[in-house]
């Protein structure tokens, strides 16, 4: 199982890691041989078997509907990278 | 080439509940910015979703009153992509296992008949963020009050032929949840906001064209725009050899079009995958029988009820359901007639479509800030319905009512002198001026010309102000002339 | 010396006030001025602020409860108000936490003096603690020798008695595995044991607080006031926690009478180093020899382990990872032309390679085309693997095997060699995907490192691994061996 390095652009692309080429040809090389290990699933037989999600065989618990959060505005906003009259800011997204 | 539209609607309802769908902030509109945004609203890291269970019974509420039906087990998965109002990175929705899914809507289109829309699925899922892009020279600003608002998005077949049909639908759903007290419907705040499918085929052709998805539609009369504007450029697109392009478009009221969002063009890849924070929502046969329990009664029901009970037709019923409040208005009305309910049916349908639509729509009112209250409207009905005063007269103090002038129609009838003369002895006296006045038309009717007793009894009704009864002014001008 | 005492006899002499809780604090800080520059356990340091808590404590706060006075350190995964949290990473380096954890908040209601915040494997993906942005830490019994990971840093800081006792986080071993090489006990309870509120997630559906200290007497201890149901995390489980220390103290050494132990031959065949077999064998002699039944059991699933955490723990830390953005908190690049280069410059520079591998392997598995292949996939033979943990507690009652294969490596050993890494941890992943509780008991050494013995028990019944743990250790002092220079 090996990924491409143009693979690996697209998945670092889906993830938004800004990789350089040199960054890219390591990764492709790693995550190959990660899947490698992977690819044995491929033979363990599942035929009828539920998938597992949670380790426990629980159902939600519902909550009621309090609005009880005050807010922590400043706080929150005092270990932001940018902020301007109670706005997060970023680079000016054109639509 | 003869084409045919075809049209389905995603529609996102946004849900009434006072905390956010994982987080307890609250979901009031127009906060500062960012003071209804939780630890959990802006994805601190540590922080985790508990499911509001008020989301769970509004949810299966809604999927009752489409006759759908409500997945015993229903999962949130995680749909991911980057945006700066998404503050996770993903957006906790529900992909494989809706809550809802399978049902329907019918509709009346507009020559009378009536259609069944298919609903496909309706799922949960939380809103994002507001991006401000206006506010700032070189940044774009992200409040996140509206983050972690609960949805529920609602995906119809594509079973619409036509822009009326669409919006039938799509005023149908909106009147829907109103009367399930679980949206407040407000468009222009976004509670209420439909995006439309849109393609067309040519006549007899079973395939499906390809379609456009047109955003940022906020009320009836755009959707109805958009949808036409789009089907008309598609048409043109097709009949000079182009082909659709699959994508989002954006409708601006302003052009009157919709454009392509270059910007969104970019292939999606959402990496759904079950959200392993939340644990699978179980619904039994007990919590679906407390919600129906708890189920209003509905638009359809309630129409077909209005026109057994009040003997009204259907176009009077159909008009006086197609709001909860109205419907309400209309009930309450009849009840303060009091008496024999069934009776007040048709007068009640008749003021409240009639004088009141007209009234309120001169001002620019909902039903629910009419100055008139049904307990008014239903003592102005008595009285006219006891011939305390004529139906013209009731008019005049309908307008007097609107304008404040009275707190009941008792009181303006008193104030004003309105009260209707039934008194045989003064309703005589005007008689009697009038033949005693007029001795060419008592001529004229005595030679056979009865049709001239129309001006005798104006002109009673002209001495009497109007309050005379007219039918015992007909009665007895017809005696008197007969002698 | 209050390092070498039980957290029993430290809360027995706080409460008698024998000693002050100022005094204890003092004294275990300058342990950590003394040792910790070699060691490198600690992220952030809480000199000023442990000082005003241990007064606070002397003059009255928390009273009588269960560990007031009790100075302890919180893997640097866990939120706490106006501390840094780092998770190890350059992307949080500058995270001042604006509210604490459940596990913090719980620990602190029974009384705890926090020293610092530990270092741990960046985001907690690593099992040997070099993938910290802060830089490895070292074995305090060999430091040429990694600590174990990813929580590293709080298994070396309870061998080398900087601290009594230190919170952890396990998804795949990170508790149990650097307990076993630094020689400690440790324990990982069921998962919805603990609260995971507050705690950075790496993998959702595995990640599981729990606790390092010398002893399971001390384990027992700083489990209870960590346990219990939290309505802020929707995967904590609504059930009575036991008085652990009461089931010790009732049963004490005779627990392991009667007690029917299997172990799994898939945990010894190939790949087991022979001197770590020899130890595991010993130890499990002395249970025998306890009066505990020793059978052969079979997990076949086991060989799955690996290739199925590697898929669901990578795609779920891709997703959980998704929120470090530089947009709210955390890292953010210099001045970014446009949003995308926010988000990538970031993330590309706020991420180590680890992490960045990882997040990469997950974003793969999950993406259009692989997800029935993988995700999916794994999410079966996840079941499969977990199922043999239900038949096999239907005929024992405690399963114990190896930790890891050999006892720690060297510092930089495995660095370039992910995969390698990955295969280490075959003996404790499987447990972590059945949701099982786990603990690691010093059991040996070989060649003056380390080794630990796992035992796990069927889904909440921590207080028979505990029990076991403790009858095992009245009669062994492997717990009570000090690494050299650090007595």
């Amino acid at each position: 199982m090996s990924l491409s390095e143009d693979q690996v652009r697209n998945v670092a692309r889906l993830a938004r890691l800004g990789l350089d080429d040199d960054q890219i040809a390591d990764y492709a090389g790693e995550l190959s041989n990660i899947l490698d290990v992977v690819v044995s699933l491929e033979k363990a037989d599942t035929t009828d078997v539920e998938p597992m999600a949670h380790p426990l065989d629980l159902a939600a618990r519902l909550r009621a509907d309090d609005a009880i959060e005050v807010s922590s505005r400043d706080e929150f906003q005092a270990i932001a990278p940018a902020v301007a009259e109670g706005v997060y800011l970023v680079p000016k997204v054109i639509e | 080439m003869a084409w045919e539209t075809v049209i389905g609607l995603e529609v996102h309802i946004q849900l009434a509940t006072r905390s956010k769908i994982f987080s307890t902030a609250p979901t009031a509109y127009g906060a500062e910015p960012n003071t209804q945004a939780s630890a959990v609203d802006i994805a601190l890291p540590g922080v985790l979703p508990v499911i509001n269970g008020q989301v769970i019974r509004m949810a299966t509420l809604f999927g009752l009153a489409i006759d759908a039906d409500i997945a015993p087990k229903s999962v949130f998965a995680r749909k991911h992509y980057f945006y700066p109002d998404l503050p996770k990175g993903y957006q906790i929705s529900q992909f494989e296992l809706p809550i809802v899914a399978n049902g329907h809507l019918d509709i009346v289109l507009p020559d009378g008949t009536e259609k069944r829309v298919g609903i496909t699925r309706a799922h949960l899922e939380e809103d994002a963020g507001k991006s401000l892009h206006e506010a700032f020279d070189r940044d774009t600003g992200i409040d996140l009050n509206r983050a972690g608002t609960p949805l529920v998005e609602c995906v119809s077949e594509p079973d619409m032929r036509s822009a009326a049909e669409a919006v039938a639908y799509a005023r149908k759903l909106h009147a829907l949840v109103q009367y399930l007290g679980i949206c407040d419907g407000n468009m222009q705040e976004g509670s209420f906001r439909v995006d439309a499918n849109v393609s067309v085929r040519p006549v007899g052709s079973s395939e499906f064209g390809t379609r456009t998805e047109t955003k940022n539609v906020n009320s009836f009369r755009f959707l109805e725009k958009a949808i036409e504007f789009e089907v008309e450029r598609q048409i043109d697109v097709l009949e000079s050899g182009g082909k659709i392009v699959q994508e989002t478009r954006l409708y601006d009221p302003d052009a009157d079009e919709t454009r392509s969002m270059r910007s969104k063009e970019e292939a999606h890849d959402y990496r759904y995958f079950p959200d392993p924070d939340l644990l699978p929502v179980i619904i039994d046969a007990a919590f679906v029988e407390a919600a129906r329990a708890d189920l209003p009664e509905l638009p359809d029901a309630k129409r077909e009820r209005f026109a057994a009970e009040y003997g009204l037709s259907r176009e009077d019923a159909a008009a006086l359901t197609s709001s909860r409040a109205l419907a309400n208005y209309f009930e309450a009305t009849v009840a303060a007639v009091g008496g024999e309910t069934a009776q007040h049916g048709k007068p009640a349908a008749n003021w409240i479509m009639g004088d009141l639509s007209g009234a309120l729509n001169r001002e620019g009112l909902a039903i629910v800030d009419s100055p008139v209250s049904a307990e008014q409207l239903g003592g102005l009905i008595a009285r006219v319905a006891d011939n305390t005063i004529s139906g013209k007269i009731g008019k005049d103090v309908f307008e007097a009512l609107f304008k404040g002038e009275g707190d009941s129609a008792d009181a303006i009838i008193e104030a004003k002198g309105l009260k209707q003369i039934t008194d045989t002895g003064a309703i005589e006296g005007f008689v009697d001026q009038v033949i005693a006045d007029n001795p060419d038309q008592v001529q004229q009717y005595r030679e056979g010309k009865t049709k001239v007793i129309g001006f005798l009894v104006g002109q009673v009704m002209k001495a009497s102000k109007g309050k005379a009864n007219p039918k015992e002014v007909n009665q007895m001008l017809a005696a008197k002339l007969a002698e | 010396m209050s390092h070498t005492r039980s957290i029993r006899e430290l809360a027995s002499d706080l409460a008698a006030k024998k000693i002050s809780a100022v005094e204890l604090t003092e004294h275990f800080l300058k342990r950590i001025a003394a040792h910790d520059e070699r060691l490198n356990t600690l992220i952030s340091r809480n000199e000023e602020s442990a000082r005003e808590r241990a007064a606070a404590i002397d003059a009255g706060d928390n009273a009588g409860a269960a560990l007031a006075g009790l100075p302890i350190a919180h893997k640097d995964i866990f939120c706490t108000r106006g501390v840094r949290t780092s998770c190890g990473s350059r992307m949080l380096d500058n995270f001042v936490a604006p509210y604490d954890a459940t596990v913090v908040e719980r620990l602190a209601g029974a009384g705890t003096v926090t020293l610092g915040k530990t270092n741990m494997d960046e985001f907690a993906m690593g099992s040997s603690n070099e993938t910290s942005f802060y830089g490895s830490v070292r074995n305090p019994w060999n430091t040429d020798y990694v600590p174990g990971g990813s929580s590293g840093g709080s298994a070396a800081a309870v061998a080398a008695g900087l601290v009594p006792a230190a919170t952890g986080s396990d998804t795949g071993g990170s508790i149990r595995q650097p307990a076993a090489l630094c020689g400690v006990t440790g324990i990982k309870p069921t998962y919805g044991r603990v609260s995971r509120y507050g705690m950075i997630a790496f993998a959702s559906s595995l990640d599981q607080g729990g606790c390092f200290a010398r002893s399971a007497e001390d384990c027992a201890a700083v489990l209870q006031a960590m346990s219990g149901f939290d309505a802020r995390d929707s995967t904590s489980v609504e059930r009575e926690v036991p008085d652990y220390s009461a089931v010790l103290d009732s049963q004490g050494d005779d627990f392991l009478e009667g007690l029917k132990v299997g172990l799994p031959k898939e945990y010894f065949a190939e790949g087991l180093d022979d001197a770590s077999r020899k130890v595991i064998e010993a130890a499990i002699a002395e249970f025998e020899a306890r009066g505990a039944e020793i059978v052969e059991i079979t997990l076949p699933h086991t060989d799955l382990a690996v290739s199925t955490y590697y898929v669901l723990a990578p795609a779920e830390a891709s997703s959980n990872l998704a929120r470090f953005d530089g947009v709210r908190y955390g890292y953010r690049c210099e001045n970014p032309v446009d949003l995308e280069d926010l988000y990538t410059r970031s993330r590309g520079e706020g991420f180590g390679r680890e992490v960045q591998r990882r997040i990469m392997v997950g974003a793969y598995v999950l993406s259009a085309g692989y997800y029935d292949a993988y995700y999916l996939k794994a999410q079966k033979t996840r079941r499969l693997i977990a199922r043999d943990f239900s038949d096999a507690f239907e005929n024992v009652d405690l399963i114990a095997a190896p930790v890891t294969q050999a006892p720690a490596f060297k510092l930089g050993e495995k660095l370039d060699d992910p995969v390698s890494m990955y295969l280490n941890d075959v003996y404790t992943l499987p447990a972590s995907l059945a949701g099982l509780p786990g603990m690691s008991v010093p059991a040996g050494f070989v060649d003056g490192l380390p080794v630990g013995l796992q035992l796990l028990a069927p889904w909440f019944e921590e207080s028979r691994l505990l029990g076991a743990a403790h009858a095992y250790q009245q009669s062994t002092d492997w717990h009570t061996k000090r690494p050299a220079g650090f007595e």
